[in-house]
């Protein structure tokens, strides 16, 4: 379940917000602290995972210190859905 | 002319109680702050440097985030006559070293004496200090005095003359953070009633902004200007604006903002990232104006604008430019609050090859331009050629400025000051435009800045960054800004020659420079592009062409 999501969030982030669908994303390669996702496109991000999850991540959680990387990414989302 | 803290004692006592400030921030309540509470604070930091030592006229860098710290920091460096300079803080992308490194270049031009900063920075701020260097301090949020009543007549701040410097403005860049503006307490006033004209500024307006305060949009417009003149300001913070640009709206609406300014991205990223069920209770009805500053404005980014919150009760009267600068202070034109605003379409052949601005005969060959209204009062325009004469109307040339509101120079850089000053005092803006009558044009720059979101980029900066990544090699990187409709700003575009033509080897490259330019820089590449030898356009001194590249660039990838 939780790879599925990783691939699929790889997928998204990379389709949606890099614009780059060929881009592969590792699951456990910084996302936010690397500038991979720049500040510009938080909020698209939040909005996407909305979209597709029906779970929000809170302004004030679209920090590194909250998730960094797609594995982090997908438990924080799993730990909203439950 | 009076000086800062002659100005904040009358308001210490005609308005001790009028909340001056409000301070916003994500998951807090809303921190209101008072004349009284603000210059109780700020006595507590003046004290704070007495006691260090420093004295009136030294330079005082300031390390803070957004909040109540950097507020008092900064009015208690004024208080005590000292001057201040807001430095950005280190965000999680940038890598420490290069901070650091920042942070040194800065010490070595400006001479600080002290640094104020928090004291989890304090290991930070400790390794950019060498020996030999100008700070004798670091002072810590944790040490300030405890806030209480100033004592005007024995404050070193009521001791200063209106032509003493009274802050510096760095501009961010390892380039720009060389540049420190000086500005003197009446080159600030100057400009503060210049623009009081301009956009008839009163009482009743209340300024709403998310604009950091190192840079002069948000230090002059969002900062200084309605504190020293009465006017409330609610403050946002940039980091919790990006996050959530409906932020903005839902403060406008809950304290009838009047007044935004913010850069030409701005209106795209609100018009784009804020849902419906985000903007529930939102009323503008109470703005005067939006202005456009800091980068070049696109009318279809205010159309955008327009038609996703005009239902909120905006229109096009609600839209204004500025063209503005910090060695003017901030504001050099301003356009007329409450009309709509200008734009023409003008031919872009002879716009390009031709330097002429001149409307077109076919909207195919039509680029629009917004007008940058008209100079403030007691400001000056001319656009000149490449000898300094001033040029006729619609002819594009450099922009120069003279006012009453110029900076002092560039701080311990007279050599800089000299190179950008015209014999006549005008200062060379390195942005062309045109002039009809008295309205400016502004059509690009002069140098490769590149403007992202409102910050200035240095391509030099990125391409040196770049050359450090095994497999690129030195004078083989290319950086330059390619302008996005859908951003309503500009993509920083990379280009670097490199030998292997393996795939997974030019992935690796291609990964390590992001990392490298986003780490070193802050800045998130939109596209790295790599191409084999020789496919760089060089000048005939051997440099790199941005200009070429970019258009060589353009033609590749726009023709797959």
């Amino acid at each position: 379940m939780s790879q599925d999501m990783i691939a699929e969030l790889a997928q998204i982030i990379a389709r949606d917000i890099l614009k780059d669908p060929e881009c592969i994303i590792k699951e456990d390669e910084a996302l936010l602290s690397s500038g991979l996702i720049d500040s510009f496109s938080l909020v698209d991000l939040s909005l996407l995972i909305e979209d597709r999850y029906g779970v929000r991540i809170e302004d004030t959680e679209l920090n590194p210190d909250s998730f960094d990387s797609l594995a982090q990414l997908a438990t924080l989302i799993q730990s909203r859905i439950a | 002319m009076a000086t800062f803290t002659q100005v904040l004692r009358n308001a210490w006592e005609e308005n001790p109680d009028q909340v001056i400030l409000t301070l916003q921030k994500a998951g807090e309540e809303d921190q209101q702050i008072t004349y009284r509470g603000l210059l109780e604070g700020a006595y507590g930091v003046a004290k704070t440097l007495e006691k260090n030592n420093i004295q009136p006229g030294e330079v005082v860098v300031l390390i803070l985030q957004h909040g109540v710290d950097l507020v008092f920091s900064f009015w208690g460096a004024v208080l005590h006559g000292a001057v201040p300079a807001i430095m950005p803080y280190l965000t999680e992308k940038l890598l420490p070293e290069r901070y650091r490194s920042d942070l040194e270049a800065l010490i070595g031009v400006t001479k600080p004496v002290a640094i104020v900063t928090y004291p989890e920075f304090v290991t930070e701020v400790n390794a950019a200090l060498k020996e030999e260097d100008s700070v004798r301090a670091v002072i810590l949020s944790d040490s300030f005095e405890p806030a209480n009543q100033p004592d005007f007549e024995k404050l070193a701040g009521s001791q200063r003359d209106g032509e003493d410097i009274v802050l510096l403005q760095h501009s961010s860049g390892t380039t720009g953070l060389q540049k420190g503006v000086a500005l003197s307490h009446n080159a600030v006033f100057h400009q503060l009633d210049n623009m009081g004209i301009a956009l008839r500024l009163s009482v009743d307006d209340v300024i709403v902004s998310w604009l950091p305060l190192y840079h002069d949009m948000g230090l002059i417009a969002g900062f200084i200007m309605p504190v020293l003149t009465g006017i409330p300001l609610v403050l946002l913070s940039p980091f919790d604006w990006v996050r959530a640009p409906q932020r903005l709206l839902h403060a406008i609406t809950r304290y009838k903002g009047t007044l935004v300014w913010q850069p030409n991205f701005a209106y795209v990223f609100l018009a784009q990232k804020i849902r419906d069920d985000q903007l529930e209770g939102v009323d503008l009805s109470s703005m005067r104006a939006f202005i456009n500053c800091s980068e070049p404005v696109r009318d279809d980014a205010h159309q955008l604008f327009l038609e996703k919150f005009n239902r909120f009760g905006i229109n096009e009267h609600t839209l204004a430019v500025s063209y503005a600068m910090a060695e003017n202070v901030f504001a050099v034109t301003q356009t007329v609050i409450g009309a709509p605003l200008h734009t023409e379409d003008v031919d872009r052949d002879l716009l390009q090859t031709k330097n002429f601005a001149m409307p077109a005969s076919s909207p195919e060959n039509a680029v629009r331009m917004v007008s940058c209204g008209y100079p403030l009062p007691n400001v000056h325009i001319k656009i000149v050629n490449q000898y300094g004469s001033t040029v006729k109307d619609r002819r594009v040339g450099e922009v120069a400025v003279s006012s009453n509101c110029m900076l002092t120079g560039y701080y311990n850089r007279p050599d800089l000051t000299a190179a950008t000053m015209l014999e006549d005092g005008y200062y060379l803006t390195g942005d062309s435009g045109y002039m009809v009558g008295v309205e400016l044009f502004i059509t690009g720059r002069k140098k490769d800045l590149i403007i992202v979101g409102g910050k200035n980029i240095y391509p030099q900066d990125i391409e040196q960054l770049a050359m450090q990544v095994d497999g690129v090699h030195p004078g083989r990187v290319s950086v330059f800004g390619v302008y996005d409709d859908d951003k309503g700003t500009e993509n920083v575009i990379l280009v670097a020659e490199v030998e292997t033509e393996d795939e997974e080897e030019r992935h690796t490259i291609r990964y390590q420079i992001r990392a490298v330019v986003t780490r070193g820089s802050a800045i998130a590449l939109r596209q790295v592009y790599l191409v084999d030898p020789g496919w760089m356009v060089k000048t005939s001194s051997g440099k790199n062409s941005r200009y070429a590249n970019r258009e060589r660039f353009l033609k590749e990838t726009t023709s797959k």
